[in-house]
C-alpha cells in the first residue's frame, strides 16, 4: 500500500493483460494522431467530434439487437451510426441553408441525445450486463479484456498500414483536391477511404477515450506536430508519436487508479504536449516568434539611430561629428532612456563611440549607416520613378524597406535605376565605398 | 403546480433561453464555439463546488461564466497568436477544459454532489425536489425554475436592448465596425450570455444536450423565416415545444428526459429541413417540378 506510483507501475507491468492494454493504447494513440492529421489538413477538425458522438447510439443499438458486448459487434454498430452522422452533416450543409458549424453541433448533440435515450433505456429495463456500456462515455482502459485489445490492435495496425500504403494519395487529397480530380484520380473513393479510416479510428478508440473526448486524440496531436515541421511525413510521424505518448499516459493513470476515467487523462496528456509545442517549438512557437519580433524591432531601432546620425552629419558634411543623444531622441521620437540604451548597444557593437560626452560614428559605423541611407533613398527613387508614387508618399515605405532589402535586391535596384545620384527629394544617394 | 408541470416549465425556460442566444451563434457561424463553451464551463462549475462545497447558484454561475469567457479568449488567442486554424483552436481548448472538469469531478466524487452522468445529461427529473424556501418557511417552488426564469428574462431584456447592434453584428460585422459599433464588446457580451445560459441549463440538461438547445431551435427557425425578429421568436417557441414534446417521449419510453428533448429538437429540425415552405428540400423539389412541368406543357419552339 505504501509503495510509490513507480513501483506500483512496475508491478502492474508484470501482468500480461496490462502490457496488452498499454500496447493497445500506444497503437491507438499513434493511429489516431496520424489519421487525424489528414482530417486537420482537410479542415475537418471538428467532424471527428460529431462522428464520435454519433457512435453512441450505434453502440447501444448493437447491444440491444444482439445482447452481446463483444467488441466487434459494438464496433459495427458504432461505425454505422458514426457514418450516418457524418453523412447527415454533409446532407444538411449541401441541401439546406444551414452552414457547417451549426450542422456539426446539431448532429453531434441530437445523435448523442439518441444515444443517451438508448443508454438510459437499457439501464432502466434492468439489463445487468449494461454495466460496461457507460464506459464508452469517457473510456476506461482498466476494464479492457484480452479480446478488446486484440480487436483494438488488429484494427489500428490495419489503419496505420493503410496510411503508409495510401500515403501519396491521401497527401494529394489533403493539399489539393482539385488537382487530384483534374488528373483523374478517384477523389470520391479516396474521400470515402479517409472517412472510413477516421470512423474506424474513432470506434476502436471509444473504449479507451470515450465518445466525448475522442476528437482530442484525433485533432490535438496533429496541431501539436504542425509547430515542429512544414513537411507532411515528419508531421505524421510526430503526430503518431505524440498520440502514442498520450495514449500510454492515459492508460497508465487508468491502470493505477481504476476509478479514474481514461479519456480525460489522455486528453490532459496530449494537451500538455500541445502546450509545450505551442510555446517552445523553434520556428513556429509563440516564444520563438516573439523573440524574433523583438530582435527585429531592436535591429530596426539601431539602424534608424545609425541612419539619423549619418543624416545629422550630412547637413554639415562631417559624418563623424559628435551628436547628442537628445538630438537623436527628438529626431526619432524616442524617450531619452531608449535613445541612450540604443546608443550604448551600438557602442558595444563598435558602430559608434563616445566623444566628449556626445556620440559619433566610427569608420565601420559610418559605412553601415551610409548603406542604410542608400537603401532608403534607392527605394524612394524606385517608388517615385517606377511606381509613380508622389514624392511626399515614399518616405514611410522606405522607412520599412531599408531594414529588409538584401544586397542582391539593392544591386538590382541600382541597375534598374541606372546608377542614380539623387533621390526624389533632391538629396544625394551615397555610393558604396568601393565605387567612390 | 405538480412535478410534471415544473419539469416542463424548467425545460421550456432552458430551451427558450438557449434558443434566443443560439440564433446569434448560428447567424455568426459560431455554433461550435457554443458547443465549446458548454463543455468548458464544467471545470468552473466543479471548482465552484469544491471551493464553496455547496450547490449555491451564484458561485457556480460566476465560475462557469468566467470559464466561458476564458474559452472564447483562449480560442481567439490560439487562432491569432498561435496561428492555429479556428476549428482546431476550438477543438483543442474545449476538450482540454472539459477533461480537467471531468477529472476534478472524478477525483472529488465523494465530496461533491455531482457525477459524470449528471454532467453529460443533467437531472431535470430532480428539478421539483430542490425547492427554494423563504425564511418564514414558505416554499417558492423549484430553485432551478427561478434561475432559468431569471436567465430567460435577462436574455430577452439584453437582446431587446441591444437589438440593433446585435442584428448588424450578426449579418455584417465589418459594416458594424465601420459604423463604430462596439463589435468586440458585442462579441464578448454574446460569449458571456452563452456561458450564463449554458450554466443555468447545465444542471437540468447536461453539457452536451445544451448544445442541442442552443443550435437546434435556432437552425430550425432559420429554415422557416428570413426575418431576424421572427427567427428569434420562433426559435424560442420551437425550443419550448421540443422540451414539452421530449418530456412526453421520455415518459413513454422511460428514458432520459434531456436525451428525449434533444431527439425532439432533431425531429423538428428534420421536419423544417424537409417541409419548410421556402427552404425545405421536399418543397423546393416540388416547386422545381411544377416549373419544369409547366414548361413541358408549352408547345416546343420551332425556329
Amino acid at each position: 500500500m505504501n509503495e510509490g506510483p513507480l513501483v506500483a507501475f512496475a508491478h502492474l507491468l508484470a501482468d500480461a493483460n496490462v502490457r496488452a492494454v498499454l500496447l493497445g493504447s500506444l497503437l491507438l494513440g499513434a493511429g489516431a494522431g496520424a489519421i487525424g492529421t489528414f482530417a486537420l489538413l482537410r479542415r475537418q477538425a471538428l467532424l471527428g467530434d460529431a462522428l464520435a458522438h454519433a457512435t453512441l447510439p450505434g453502440v447501444c443499438l448493437a447491444f440491444l439487437a444482439t445482447g452481446s458486448k463483444h467488441p466487434l459487434v459494438l464496433l459495427v454498430g458504432a461505425s454505422i451510426t458514426g457514418w450516418l452522422g457524418t453523412r447527415s452533416v454533409r446532407a444538411i450543409t449541401q441541401h439546406t441553408r444551414i452552414r457547417e458549424d451549426a450542422a456539426l453541433a446539431l448532429v453531434l448533440s441530437v445523435f448523442f441525445g439518441a444515444g443517451i435515450v438508448l443508454l438510459t433505456h437499457i439501464q432502466r429495463t434492468g439489463a445487468a450486463a449494461q454495466a460496461g456500456l457507460d464506459k464508452f462515455l469517457f473510456g476506461q482502459a482498466a476494464s479492457l479484456v484480452q479480446s478488446d485489445v486484440w480487436v483494438l490492435t488488429g484494427v489500428t495496425l490495419a489503419l496505420l498500414a493503410t496510411v503508409v500504403i495510401a500515403f501519396k494519395e491521401l497527401q494529394l487529397l489533403s493539399f489539393d483536391e482539385g488537382f487530384a480530380r483534374s488528373i483523374g484520380w478517384p477523389v470520391g473513393v479516396l474521400e470515402g477511404l479517409l472517412a472510413t479510416l477516421i470512423t474506424l479510428t474513432v470506434t476502436v478508440g471509444l473504449q479507451l477515450v470515450g465518445v466525448v473526448l475522442m476528437v482530442a486524440l484525433l485533432l490535438t496531436p496533429g496541431v501539436a506536430a504542425r509547430f515542429w515541421t512544414d513537411r507532411l511525413p515528419i508531421m505524421l510521424v510526430l503526430a503518431a508519436l505524440f498520440g502514442a505518448i498520450a495514449g500510454v499516459m492515459g492508460a497508465s493513470v487508468s491502470l493505477l487508479a481504476p476509478r479514474m476515467p481514461t479519456g480525460p487523462w489522455t486528453v490532459v496528456a496530449i494537451t500538455s504536449i500541445f502546450a509545450f509545442s505551442l510555446l517552445a517549438a523553434p520556428r513556429r512557437g509563440v516564444l520563438a516568434r516573439a523573440w524574433r519580433r523583438r530582435r527585429l524591432r531592436k535591429r530596426t531601432t539601431e539602424e534608424n539611430a545609425l541612419a539619423s546620425l549619418w543624416r545629422f552629419g550630412e547637413t554639415v558634411t562631417d559624418w563623424t561629428a559628435p551628436q547628442s543623444a537628445a538630438r537623436l531622441a527628438a529626431e526619432r521620437g524616442l524617450s531619452a532612456d531608449v535613445a541612450l540604451r540604443t546608443l550604448g548597444a551600438l557602442k558595444r557593437q563598435g558602430w559608434v563611440e563616445r566623444a566628449t560626452g556626445d556620440w559619433r560614428l566610427t569608420g565601420p559605423g559610418r559605412s553601415r549607416a551610409e548603406h542604410i541611407v542608400r537603401l532608403h533613398r534607392l527605394w524612394e527613387l524606385y517608388l517615385s520613378e517606377r511606381l509613380n508614387l508622389p514624392a511626399d508618399h515614399v518616405h514611410e515605405e522606405a522607412e520599412t524597406m531599408e531594414h529588409l532589402l538584401t544586397p542582391e535586391l539593392a544591386a538590382a535596384l541600382e541597375a534598374t535605376l541606372a546608377r542614380p545620384e539623387r533621390d526624389p527629394h533632391g538629396r544625394t544617394i551615397p555610393t558604396p565605398e568601393g565605387a567612390r | 403546480m405538480n412535478d410534471v408541470a415544473w419539469i416542463m416549465l424548467a425545460g421550456a425556460l432552458a430551451a427558450g433561453s438557449c434558443a434566443i442566444v443560439g440564433c446569434f451563434l448560428v447567424l455568426r457561424r459560431m455554433a461550435m464555439l457554443g458547443d465549446a463553451i458548454s463543455h468548458a464551463v464544467l471545470p468552473g462549475i466543479a471548482l465552484a463546488f469544491l471551493l464553496t462545497s455547496s450547490r449555491d447558484p451564484l458561485p457556480m454561475l460566476a465560475g462557469a461564466g468566467a470559464l466561458g469567457l476564458v474559452t472564447a479568449g483562449l480560442t481567439d488567442w490560439l487562432h491569432r497568436t498561435g496561428r492555429i486554424q479556428q476549428d482546431a483552436a476550438i477543438g483543442v481548448s474545449f476538450t482540454c477544459l472539459f477533461a480537467i472538469g471531468v477529472i476534478l469531478i472524478s477525483a472529488f466524487a465523494g465530496q461533491v454532489d455531482l457525477d459524470q452522468e449528471c454532467v453529460l445529461y443533467g437531472e431535470i427529473a430532480y428539478v421539483p425536489l430542490d425547492l427554494w424556501w423563504l425564511d418564514d418557511g414558505r416554499s417558492m417552488g423549484p430553485r432551478a425554475v427561478w434561475i432559468l426564469g431569471s436567465v430567460f428574462a435577462l436574455n430577452v431584456a439584453w437582446v431587446a436592448l441591444a437589438w440593433k447592434e446585435l442584428r448588424l453584428c450578426a449579418f455584417d460585422p465589418e459594416m458594424a465596425a465601420a459604423l463604430g459599433l462596439p463589435v468586440v464588446g458585442m462579441h464578448a457580451a454574446l460569449m458571456a450570455a452563452t456561458s450564463l445560459t449554458t450554466v443555468a441549463a447545465f444542471e437540468s440538461v447536461g453539457a452536451i444536450l445544451v448544445v442541442a438547445m442552443l443550435v437546434g431551435p435556432a437552425a430550425t427557425a432559420y429554415l422557416l423565416t428570413d426575418r431576424l425578429v421572427r427567427m428569434v421568436g420562433l426559435a424560442a417557441v420551437i425550443g419550448a415545444m421540443s422540451s414539452v414534446f421530449g418530456y412526453a417521449l421520455a415518459r413513454m419510453w422511460d428514458a432520459s428526459i434531456a436525451g428525449c428533448m434533444a431527439l425532439a429538437i432533431g425531429f423538428f429540425f428534420l421536419l423544417a429541413a424537409l417541409f419548410s415552405p421556402r427552404h425545405g428540400v421536399v418543397t423546393r423539389a416540388w416547386r422545381l417540378r411544377r416549373i419544369v412541368g409547366d414548361q413541358a406543357l408549352e408547345p416546343p419552339l420551332i425556329p
